[in-house]
């Protein structure tokens, strides 16, 4: 718990497993399809938005539905200055302006009750996206704007390298004493808040950073739109998904989300082809059908039959 | 001038009217059934697409159709809140458990609601003309069916009052709204209750789609806006407390009307927004709340 | 030396006074015991001092600084640690997390993950909670939950520590363990303020007993006096002192 086990015996084969699968999927783009790199592109997106939610929302317990927001954010902050910078600042102010607007949402919110945070961030991706039509049609007197186009390779790369910053991070703060800090307010918030945790803060900080990964990744897939507008880059959807993905994964570990992601893009790609129509409803009765009976995800039901064979409890590390 | 203000404040009334009658919904279905019920907007969707079904396609007269959707709409939002939510009730370890978990199934209905709408439906716009004609009331001019729609909205909400006052089922809804264990203990079916609680919520939001298909152009993802405002409504009138909903509705109504007329519309949002973080560092329980 | 005192303190819930124009000291080394029936505003006290609520009107003070309106966490970290009537431990963290959250954020000076790992383990030890120290906190049995919020709480370095009816749904034997860690504790330089209904453990154990009725201070004295007081007789109609729960 101490320090990052990266010596640690355990480590050593899945730290192993992670390696060769960096490698290869660094090495992809030069001998796959197209289709598999967009497809990649659109996997590493999920896995971001869905890693990033669970950084904050999972341990505290507080439900944020502000995913959509804060991508939207970074989908924006591409189209407006996507033109005149390159791609790594364009990435860095869509990060920077999610980042900031997280740390005055949060600041506001949560000092109130899970509740009520979560009812404000549901309607944050509606009142950010009013308030920018607003905006194009009384001062920057712009309707919608065109996006740079970036090539498929490029936004594979980059959103590879953001997903492996986000991992490592992710990484870091569950082995740090501030994600112990974390968990002890989804524990029991009265009890750290008296035990010397300034619970406003630290709830504030993780959801700021895990907005600054969604920003990020906004302004990168804004180059997959060529033409963007307050209600294209906001899109409820971009809130929805990801927790289902993290619900359906399991947030209890690390791998939980990236699993959850991972299968439910892939889900989305294969539906999205063959019923369309359909695909939503299917998502939205996966989503009850987790809630109803997969309270820790796939990765916990995993969990429970490895604990059957081996026999024996284990504390929640 | 005269004008001016009957247009603002008539204009806040006619819009406090649907107002009302969502967070009236959604304040059963929360404050009572302990259900926060994200996908509301989409019962005023289904409400209004029914509608629209009935009078474009079966000339059924709008206002008859909420004998029809009515119903509908009560009896979906019954069986839903029977089967899912009372289920999720029983396997929770806490309120608060509770209270999330619904939450998220919520958010899973909206997105089949959604799109089973979409699917009957279609997703394009829709939208039809009925008593659209001018009303002068003292030199500010309204669509007729806007006050009909108030007329209808202020009704219903009367209606149910009596209800709630004067009818066994009513005392025991309003038991149940007190203190539901307690209300358990003294004999009153709890799942029932709170099951037509939801059932009513859902009603609430169907009639009112109904009514404002008559004025605005429907489109499939309508129903987020009403959400957020009959949500911020049942925060506003307090929460747990239906009359307080009704009233922060009409409270909100004006706000939007206000801003609407001197600044723009598409602010109206943002307005409510800063409403609500105002009232929720200031006062969280709201106008008439308990909690 | 005087540690904690209050002036005039008093906290309304809507019309009803929990803890009714309370004045209050405690001096430092000292065992205070709080006591009064059900609903006299014990732990509504103990919430005002650790900031859960402010009072109003009323004032707090801790060591000479002025803490009615910190904020929990800070005034955790100005040195007073509580205990919780209703356990609040972290149920799903291993009991040697729970007790180094304590380690890592009770002080304003923050210290070495070595450092806070080791702490824990001393403290694991002192309460008697060593060969648990990797089991989820939630398969504690009660008592030792209990000690598992003492020890979180020691963590935290504090000088002051308000004790929450610790012995509250604990059998004769672990009564008699629980009076034991408080006096160790007592020994150790810390302050103490403990809630109990437990008659026998305040009268071994605390130097001085403040009675509560109603949200006001009815009685102040040494458990003698206190044994002695009409007053407190009167309240606590029908309560053998000399027995225990």
């Amino acid at each position: 718990m101490n320090s990052i086990p990266f010596i640690s015996k355990r480590a050593l084969v899945p730290g192993f497993i992670i390696l060769i699968l960096l490698i290869l999927l660094a090495a992809a783009p030069s001998y796959s399809s197209a289709y598999f790199v967009i497809l990649m592109g659109d996997v590493f997106m999920y896995i971001i938005l869905t890693v990033s939610w669970t950084i904050f929302s999972g341990p505290t317990g507080y439900i944020s539905l502000a995913t959509a927001a804060f991508f939207g954010i970074g989908v924006y902050a591409s189209a407006v200055a996507g033109n005149e910078f390159p791609l790594l600042v364009v990435i860095g102010l869509g990060g920077l302006a999610s980042f900031g607007i997280a740390l005055l949402v949060g600041f506001l919110t949560l000092r109130l009750k899970g509740i009520y945070f979560a009812i404000f961030t549901f309607g944050l991706v509606t009142l950010i996206e009013t308030f920018l039509r607003w905006w194009e049609l009384n001062i920057s007197h712009t309707i919608g704007r065109v996006v740079v186009y970036v090539d498929n390779t490029t936004v594979y790369y980059v959103m590879f390298i953001i997903l492996v910053v986000l991992m490592l991070t992710a990484f870091i703060i569950r082995h740090s004493r501030f994600g112990l800090a974390l968990q002890s307010i989804g524990e029991h918030e009265e009890a750290a808040a008296h035990i010397g945790i300034n619970v406003t803060v630290v709830k504030t900080i993780a959801f700021a950073i895990s907005a600054f990964f969604m920003g990020a990744a906004g302004a990168v897939m804004a180059t997959r739109w060529t033409y963007i507008e307050p209600s294209i880059a906001f899109n409820p959807l971009y809130s929805f998904i990801p927790v289902l993905m993290a619900i359906f994964g399991g947030m209890g570990q690390l791998y939980g989300p990236v699993i959850g992601a991972t299968i439910f893009t892939y889900l989305k790609e294969k539906l999205i082809t063959e019923i369309p129509e359909l695909y939503m409803v299917i998502f939205g009765v996966v989503m009850v059908i987790a809630i109803l009976y997969l309270p820790d995800g796939l990765v916990g039901i995993v969990q429970k039959l490895w604990t059957r064979i081996r026999g024996g409890k284990r504390a929640h590390t | 001038m005269l004008v001016t203000f009957l247009d603002v404040v008539i204009g806040g009334l006619l819009l406090g009217g649907i107002f009302a009658l969502i967070a009236v919904g959604l304040s059963l279905q929360y404050g009572v059934a302990r259900v926060l019920n994200i996908a509301h907007g989409e019962f005023i969707l289904l409400g209004a697409m029914s509608t629209w079904w009935l009078h474009t396609v079966h000339g059924v007269n709008p206002l008859v159709s909420l004998a029809i959707t009515g119903p509908a709409t009560f009896i979906i939002g019954f069986l839903i809140h029977r089967t899912l939510f009372q289920r999720l009730r029983s396997t929770s370890a806490s309120t608060g458990a509770f209270e999330g978990r619904s939450m998220l199934a919520a958010f899973g209905l909206l997105f089949i609601i959604q799109n089973v709408v979409i699917l009957i439906w279609g997703a394009d716009i829709k939208s039809y003309s009925y008593y659209a004609f001018p009303v002068n009331l003292g030199g500010a001019v309204f669509g007729a069916n806007r006050l009909v729609i108030f007329g209808f909205a202020v009704a219903i909400g009367l209606i149910f009052y009596l209800f709630l006052a004067r009818t066994r089922q009513g005392k025991a809804i309003r038991a149940a709204a007190q203190d539901t264990a307690t209300a358990g203990l003294m004999g009153i079916n709890i799942k029932w209750v709170l099951a037509l609680c939801f059932g009513f919520g859902a009603m609430m939001a169907g009639l009112a789609g109904s009514l404002l298909s008559m004025t605005i152009s429907l489109n499939s993802a309508m129903g987020l806006k009403y959400t957020i405002i009959a949500v911020i409504v049942v925060v506003l009138g307090g929460m747990g407390s239906i009359p307080g909903s009704f009233i922060g509705g009409f409270i909100l109504g004006l706000v939007g009307s206000i801003v609407s007329y001197y600044l723009d519309s598409l602010l109206q949002l943002a307005a409510y927004y800063g409403l609500f973080m105002i009232l929720l560092l200031v006062r969280p329980a709201g106008i008439l709340g308990k909690k | 030396m005087r540690i904690l005192d209050g002036k005039g303190v008093t906290k309304y819930f809507g019309g009803l006074a929990a803890v009714d124009d309370v004045d209050f000291h405690v001096d430092q080394g000292e065992v205070v015991g709080l006591i009064g029936p059900n609903g006299a505003g014990k732990t509504t006290l103990f919430n005002l001092i650790s900031a859960t609520y402010a009072p109003k009107p009323g004032i707090i003070r801790f060591k000479d600084t002025n803490i009615t309106h910190k904020k929990p966490y800070q005034i955790c970290r100005m040195g007073i640690a509580r205990t919780f009537q209703i356990v609040k431990i972290f149920a799903n963290l291993p009991v040697i997390e729970n007790v180094r959250v304590g380690a890592f954020f009770g002080e304003s000076i923050s210290v070495s993950s070595a450092t806070a790992t080791k702490e824990s383990l001393e403290l694991l030890e002192y309460v008697g909670l060593s060969e648990v120290a990797n089991t989820p906190a939630r398969d504690l049995t009660l008592a030792n939950q209990k000690r598992l919020e003492v020890a979180r709480a020691l963590a935290t370095k504090p000088e002051l520590l308000l004790l929450d009816e610790l012995m509250a749904g604990l059998n004769q034997t672990e009564v008699a363990e629980a009076m034991q860690l408080i006096t160790s504790i007592r020994d150790k330089g810390i302050t103490i303020v403990m809630i109990e209904h437990v008659m026998k453990a305040i009268m071994n154990v605390c130097d001085r007993i403040i009675v509560l009725h109603h949200g006001k201070k009815i009685a102040e004295g040494t458990p003698q006096e206190i044994t002695h007081s009409e007053k407190v007789i009167e309240v606590y109609l029908g309560e053998d002192h000399a027995g225990s729960e």
